[in-house]
């Protein structure tokens, strides 16, 4: 466990970008249990190798025009029941990462950003990974 | 770029998920932190050993699925290894 003081600002960084913070399994279980449309879970990290870029690079594409119908975050190291909670709603075969992002579909991963996805990689680069995800799952049809 | 970055100053591979191979039968996957003289030191580390799974599979299995943790800590001894690449990198094929 980090210092929470260390730790607000990346939490304030999610919040400011539009994203809900899930901190307890009671709070995860509320939104993800039963989830119809699509919506994206961003494991946070301390972890500046990669969740330095993963948090910007997510910024960049919530402002794109297609994104999910909600966004969460969970946050790995510091929030760790509801992190486990939220990673048991991503299915077994998925290993646990921090950071790293899945987007859900009514309620199954379409895509998930491992971790190995976003290190050594720019914001840009990252955020079109998630762009062209949100292109292909998060259309609503009428 | 995020402004928060808690450990900066590291191996160029630090917190980096890396492929390790060895002259043995066995190949790591796990995140390179440091290394000395005598050692690599790698966390979070999948391992794979010639003979069962194919390399292959195990490949594509760990790039989809991400690493499926064998070992949280790992030490490689430097003389038994013969490369590290970034698992991206050899993801790509």
């Amino acid at each position: 466990m980090y210092d929470p003081t260390l730790v607000q600002p990346m939490r304030d960084e999610t919040v400011a970008m539009g994203l809900e913070e899930l901190t307890t399994v009671a709070e995860v279980d509320a939104v993800l249990a039963n989830h119809s449309g699509t919506a994206l879970v961003l494991v946070n990290s301390v972890c500046g190798c990669a969740a330095g870029t993963a948090r910007p690079a997510l910024k960049q594409a919530l402002s794109h025009g297609v994104t999910p119908d909600k966004v969460y975050s969970v946050f790995a190291g510091m929030d760790t029941d509801a992190t486990q909670r939220a990673r048991s709603y991503f299915g077994e075969d998925f290993q646990p990462s921090s950071p790293s992002m899945a987007l859900l579909r009514d309620g199954e991963v379409v895509m998930m950003l491992h971790r190995h996805m976003i290190e050594g990689r720019t914001p840009e680069e990252i955020s079109a990974d998630l762009t062209a995800a949100f292109d292909k799952h998060c259309e609503t049809t009428v | 770029m995020s402004g928060h970055v808690f450990h900066p100053g590291h191996h160029e591979l630090h917190g980096i998920t890396v492929v390790v191979e060895t002259s043995g039968d066995t190949t790591y996957v796990g995140r390179f932190d440091r290394e000395d003289d005598e050692q690599a030191y790698l966390k979070d580390v999948g391992v794979h050993q010639a003979g069962s799974q194919s390399w292959e599979e195990y490949l594509d299995r760990t790039m989809l699925y991400g690493v499926k943790v064998d070992h949280p800590d790992l030490t490689v001894p430097r003389a038994e290894i013969t490369s590290v690449r970034k698992l991206t990198e050899v993801g790509r094929g």
